[in-house]
């Protein structure tokens, strides 16, 4: 293991590692750290000033109730929810398919294919901005739930089958040539014997595309406008002109948004670091 | 193929033996067709489509005119463009700190005492937060009359800087908040990299007095090399397309000097300052040029892997 473990060391760094532990995790979730403390405060004490001191008093059921029952916060949220979780959906519908099949069968197009699906993972999304906005307007869905999820499916579909596709590789291919010999149908071959162990994988990719989605900005403000149809990303942006100033609402705010990924991750840690690291190690 | 020289076992009818007969052939292409069919749609498509947009002058909604190269001819005498490009490099350039940084803080986590895996996944906790969010927070970290970054420079003596409404600064002060996701991402990368470095070869190291940096430098990093290059590629595409933050903390400002092309073509585009298509597509045209020498060079290593197994 490197570094040297510190139950190898001299008791003096051992000591002091440990106390620099918790100290460098508060210097690094500082920034985070002072906008929950802000979204306990009263409103009375940043009018008077009172930023880092000590909550005069302790507000933050007012105040979370406040973002949940007298704002638009709620329905941002649902919107986020019927844009996110269809798109995670779709997703593994498609990349299962297309991993499959770039995965199992050798043909002359595979690669290329493959590649065509990596390269538009990779390309920066503003050069789809002009033409999928107008696409979206002729086909009538700007400014709707269904516009965004078409979109995002298609754009995510590249990172997921990129993933898909060296999942299925790794996998045994025994296993397909026996199904075959068995003269069992391809399509079976998918159903029955591929996707079973494609499990941990589909876990990954949805927990990591879920977080992609729900902390979508760039294509909420393009594709929508409004409460109707924005999602939380968005929807922080107008809560936060209507509250301008009120610290404590909009910290409150801030953290409902990003809650859900947050919970994501720490239900489906080990599923969510598999999915990022994929191929970090040999 | 042996099915195909297999004699015939079912008598359904030339039909359903024509099928049977070139199932593995046709299979891939009903597998793919569903993906495809929208990933040209919604990417491959419209690609080619901006470039052909960037040849017009179009609002959007009235009738385009061909106007051939002039947009380009327009970006070419335009100062706003050069700011954007010049603001691109710095991001890249600095953008890839994230990855340094990120090993640094992976060999600080890389130990076994009690805690340490909620230790790592709280340093791990800024990837998952939204852009948004972080921008927001660093905005109020930057406040020159309340910000925490400002009270700091105020006990060793330095400040009031007003990191966001200053030209020379704004950039670097989007960057910093950027590179606290994206430090936090190439971490995770080199944390489970460094577990799957081989013991055996480090007790070699050991034993041949390999020490710190000597260690780190000839035995740790090369075993590394699968996450370094995810950490590059993940870090060059973030940088290039960096919007978000720029939106949230400035909106471009001040005076511009904060813009990048993503967020130039956006304003451009979509933005009070009007509805410009052809010109929007244009800068995003050249900022797709810059990505694809990348996205060729990361092709090219993927296929050298590829070919190798």
């Amino acid at each position: 293991m490197f570094p040297t473990p510190v139950e190898k060391t001299p008791r003096a760094w051992q000591l002091t590692y440990q106390s620099l532990l918790p100290v460098a995790l508060v210097l690094w979730l500082l920034p985070l750290i002072s906008i929950m403390v802000f979204s306990i405060k009263p409103d009375a004490d940043f009018t008077t000033g009172n930023y880092w001191g000590w909550p005069s008093s302790f507000e933050g059921l007012t105040n979370y109730g406040k973002v949940f029952f007298e704002s638009d916060m709620p329905r941002y949220l649902l919107n986020s929810v019927f844009i996110t979780v269809p798109t995670v959906v779709g997703c593994i519908i498609l990349s299962s398919m297309t991993g499959f099949a770039l995965g199992i069968y050798r043909f002359k197009a595979n690669l290329w294919i493959f590649f065509m699906f990596v390269a538009g993972n990779f390309v920066p999304f503003q050069i789809l901005m002009v033409p999928v906005r107008d696409l979206t307007l002729d086909m009538g869905l700007y400014n709707t739930k269904t516009g965004l999820v078409l979109f995002h499916i298609a754009f995510q579909t590249g990172f997921c089958t990129l993933f898909m596709r060296n999942f299925i590789r790794a996998l045994p291919y025994e296993l397909i040539e026996a199904a075959r010999v068995e003269g069992v149908a391809e399509w079976r071959i998918f159903w029955y014997v591929v996707l079973p162990l494609m499990k941990p994988a589909l876990a990954a990719m949805a927990v990591l595309i879920f977080t992609f989605i729900w902390n979508d900005y760039f294509w909420a403000v393009v594709l929508t406008q409004g409460v109707e149809s924005q999602p939380v990303t968005a929807g922080i942006t107008s809560f936060n002109a209507q509250y301008r100033a009120a610290y404590h609402l909009m910290s409150a705010g801030s953290i409902v948004a990003a809650l859900p990924p947050v919970a994501m991750f720490f239900l489906m840690q080990k599923h969510f670091i598999a999915g990022l690291t994929l191929g970090a190690v040999k | 193929m042996t099915h195909a020289t297999l004699p015939d076992t079912h008598p359904q009818g030339p039909k359903r033996n024509w099928w049977h007969r070139n199932q593995i052939a046709i299979s891939p292409w009903l597998f793919l067709a569903p993906g495809m069919i929208f990933f040209a749609f919604y990417v491959i498509f419209p690609i080619f489509q901006s470039f052909q947009i960037s040849t017009l002058r179009w609002d959007g909604l009235g009738a385009p005119e061909f106007i051939g190269l002039q947009n380009y001819e327009e970006l070419y005498y335009d100062d706003a463009f050069y700011t954007s490009l010049r603001n691109n490099l710095i991001w890249l350039v600095l953008y890839l700190l994230a990855i340094p940084a990120g090993l640094f803080i992976a060999l600080f986590l890389n130990q076994t005492v009690t805690g340490i895996r909620l230790y790592k996944s709280l340093f791990f906790f800024p990837f998952v937060i939204s852009q948004v969010v972080v921008g927001l927070v660093f905005t109020w970290f930057y406040d020159p009359t309340f910000g925490l970054l400002n009270i700091i420079l105020g006990w060793v003596g330095l400040g009031p800087i007003n990191v966001l409404g200053d030209p020379t600064y704004v950039t670097y002060g989007i960057i910093a908040a950027g590179l606290w996701p994206q430090t936090a991402y190439c971490m995770i990368l080199y944390l489970t990299g460094l577990n799957g470095v081989n013991p055996e070869q480090i007790e070699a190291g050991r034993l041949d007095n390999a020490k710190g940096w000597k260690m780190l430098w000839y035995i740790i990093i090369p075993q590394l090399k699968p996450a370094t290059f995810i950490a590059f590629v993940v870090t060059i595409i973030g940088a290039l397309r960096s919007f978000d933050l720029i939106s949230i903390m400035t909106n471009g400002g001040p005076f511009g000097e904060s813009r990048v092309l993503s967020f130039y073509m956006f304003e451009v585009a979509l933005s009070e300052y009007g509805f410009r298509m052809g010109y929007g597509a244009a800068i995003a045209v050249v900022l797709f040029l810059i990505m694809l020498c990348f996205i060729a060079y990361f092709l090219w290593s993927m296929y050298q892997e590829d070919k190798a197994r």
